[in-house]
């Protein structure tokens, strides 16, 4: 059993969810309520990740984050390290790859928001940010748990972007995805076996919990 | 055109109450002017479209309109000439939506709760429940929207935008999602409301009766022009023009040429296609003047048919009925008039009155009109009724 995957793994997703979360809500609200031209392509850029192959995103990812392009090379400057094959590396891969699933249960809530009651609660006096905690938070809440429920599942079972980009360096960039690729190879099918029958049991709870929270906050809606 | 829509200079007088000045093409063409002063009910009346809501909107800083001035109580909260766009919060409006727009997720209290603001927590609380009070809903605070009926949830609205000591108070078809009886008995409780509340309120309605049963003045839009506005029933019995008996519901719309005055000023006569009628006098029209005049329905009245008495002198006229709708206690008659090939004539007479007298379609009867209730109006340059 490789526990230090699996700490990768459980990072790696946590992460990915602090920075998605906010990231997400700001442009789910963003879509859900702005009207411009352009929209339909920047929708269209977003839900890239889901028709691409992981491994044509992973290849754009390792040319874009690699040490000869312009952000491998200012990141460099700025830290020292390469980006690629780093857990830092891999973050920025998984905050991309993920972004439809944050954004698009996201922008579906906030656009089931109904204009008069943002109106409503303008003309009781509020000020925008008790809008967003009182009003829009509360009722975009269902849909900000499944995009919780979506990166999360998603960022621990993702296998093709996190190799191209992060490889397979142990306490690094090896996710329990690929742990257990590893064991398999090295025929070491008890390890790969109790690995997945961990990660089944994690996504499990997860998605259990999520889907309570949510059930819980549909019912206080009515 | 009518009287009512012209103002004295834009002075704003004393300051108190809503003052409200609109004009642009686009989206929604609006050429309006409206002023209620505090404790006044305007209604804003005119068929769907008529950027009634987008006046609403525009008070309530929801929408931006290309030229406007709006300002309440003395305090400008939209001037497009010296740029001042007061946010919406920052304007002290109550606004009832026309689909309520309560919090889905928060219970009656709570809703109204979020609009009182900076008070302390104690203080909301107890406010909010007077409040509910005032509209009845004691011991459903707690009920969340979708657990109220329909009237229960407009209540809720009411009492929402009272909540903030609105300067003004807003009511977008407050009254038009909700059933017959509903509407009726929030009528009657608006009624009784209106005595404690001190600030000018504009009511959105397409409904003619709801105006005349609950506003102090009415304001007839059609795209986005205000075309009259005065007490509800001098609107009804003196529209300015066809334009707006159409809209009040008028089915007595002729044309006729004023052919004199009587001796004394006691009547105006009108030459209307062979028949001579004797109408309220007007002294701004000349003989020779071609006009529009309106009669009400129930001002058309039956000469009795069996053993008629010879009394029946103002206005007679003859002809054939042509068909006959029961509307509730009354019964709409339209006759074809011998000699006038234009739009029939339109008689309500209470049912009972309609049995009595034997009336049934293609019978021939006679009819007055009474001289008092024919009102003149200017003819109008090439105006379509289809326009409307």
């Amino acid at each position: 059993m490789d526990w230090m995957a699996f700490l990768v793994s459980v990072k790696l997703a946590v992460w990915t969810l602090a920075i998605l979360l906010p990231l997400g809500i700001i442009a789910a609200r963003h879509l859900a309520w702005r009207r411009y031209t352009g929209k339909p392509f920047v929708e269209a850029a977003l839900a890239l990740p889901l028709v691409l192959p992981p491994t044509v995103l992973g290849y754009y990812l390792l040319v874009g984050l690699g040490s000869a392009s312009p952000i491998g090379q200012l990141y460099k400057g700025l830290f020292g390290s390469p980006l690629v094959f780093t857990f830092e590396g891999l973050l920025v891969a998984s905050v991309i790859f993920n972004l439809p699933f944050a954004v698009q249960p996201m922008q579906r809530a906030f656009e089931g928001i109904s204009n008069e009651v943002r109106d409503a609660a303008a003309c009781c006096g509020m000020a925008p940010w008790r809008i967003f905690w009182r009003i829009e938070l509360p009722l975009a809440w269902p849909g900000i748990m499944t995009a919780f429920v979506l990166v999360f599942a998603h960022t621990i079972g993702e296998f093709g972007v996190v190799l191209m980009v992060g490889g397979s360096i142990p306490g690094e960039t090896r996710t329990a995805a690929i742990a257990i690729y590893d064991r398999v190879q090295a025929f070491d099918n008890a390890a790969a076996g109790a690995m997945s029958a961990l990660l089944l049991v994690i996504s499990l709870i997860a998605i259990g919990i999520a889907n309570l929270a949510t059930s819980k906050s549909r019912g206080r809606h009515g | 055109m009518g009287e009512g829509d012209v103002t004295e200079g834009g002075v704003a007088e004393g300051a108190k109450g809503l003052d409200v000045t609109l004009r642009q093409e686009a989206p929604i063409p609006l050429n309006a002017h409206i002023e209620c002063p505090p404790g006044e009910v305007l209604a804003l009346v005119g068929p769907s479209g008529g950027g009634k809501s987008t006046i609403l909107r525009a008070i309530a800083g929801l929408t931006g309109i290309t030229h406007g001035h709006i300002s309440c109580n003395g305090s400008i909260w939209y001037d497009t000439q010296k740029r001042i766009d007061v946010a919406t919060r920052h304007r002290r409006v109550g606004f009832v939506f026309q689909s309520y727009a309560l919090f889905p997720h928060l219970s009656a209290l709570d809703n109204v709760i979020e609009a009182l603001g900076a008070r302390p927590a104690g203080a909301r609380k107890s406010r909010a429940l007077e409040l509910l009070g005032l509209v009845r809903l004691s011991g459903l605070e707690e009920r969340r929207p979708f657990e109220l009926s329909g009237g229960q949830q407009q209540r809720v609205a009411v009492a929402r935008a009272l909540a903030r000591d609105p300067e003004v108070l807003l009511l977008d078809e407050p009254f038009s999602a909700v059933d017959r009886a509903t509407r009726q008995r929030l009528h009657r409780e608006l009624s009784q409301l209106r005595s404690q509340l001190r600030m000018p309120v504009v009511l959105v309605t397409h409904d003619l009766e709801e105006a005349v049963q609950l506003s102090d003045r009415m304001s007839i839009l059609h795209h986005g022009q205000t075309l009259q506005d005065g007490p509800p029933f001098q609107v009804l019995n003196h529209p300015a023009n066809r334009q707006v008996a159409r809209l009040i519901d008028l089915k007595n719309i002729f044309q006729a040429r004023v052919a004199g005055h009587g001796a004394g000023g006691e009547f105006t006569r009108l030459e209307w296609g062979g028949n001579k009628l004797e109408a309220r006098y007007r002294s701004d029209f000349a003989a020779g003047d071609l006009v529009d005049w309106v009669i009400p329905s129930g001002s058309v009245i039956l000469h009795r048919r069996r053993g008629p008495s010879r009394g029946v002198r103002e206005n007679p006229v003859h002809g054939v009925i042509e068909s006959m709708v029961r509307l509730g206690e009354t019964v709409s008659v339209s006759i074809l008039l011998d000699d006038h090939d234009t739009h029939p004539l339109f008689m309500s007479i209470s049912v009972h009155a309609a049995a009595r007298n034997a009336i049934a379609p293609g019978e021939r009867i006679g009819v007055s009109l009474r001289a008092d209730d024919i009102h003149i109006m200017p003819r109008l340059p090439a105006f379509h009724d289809d326009d409307l």
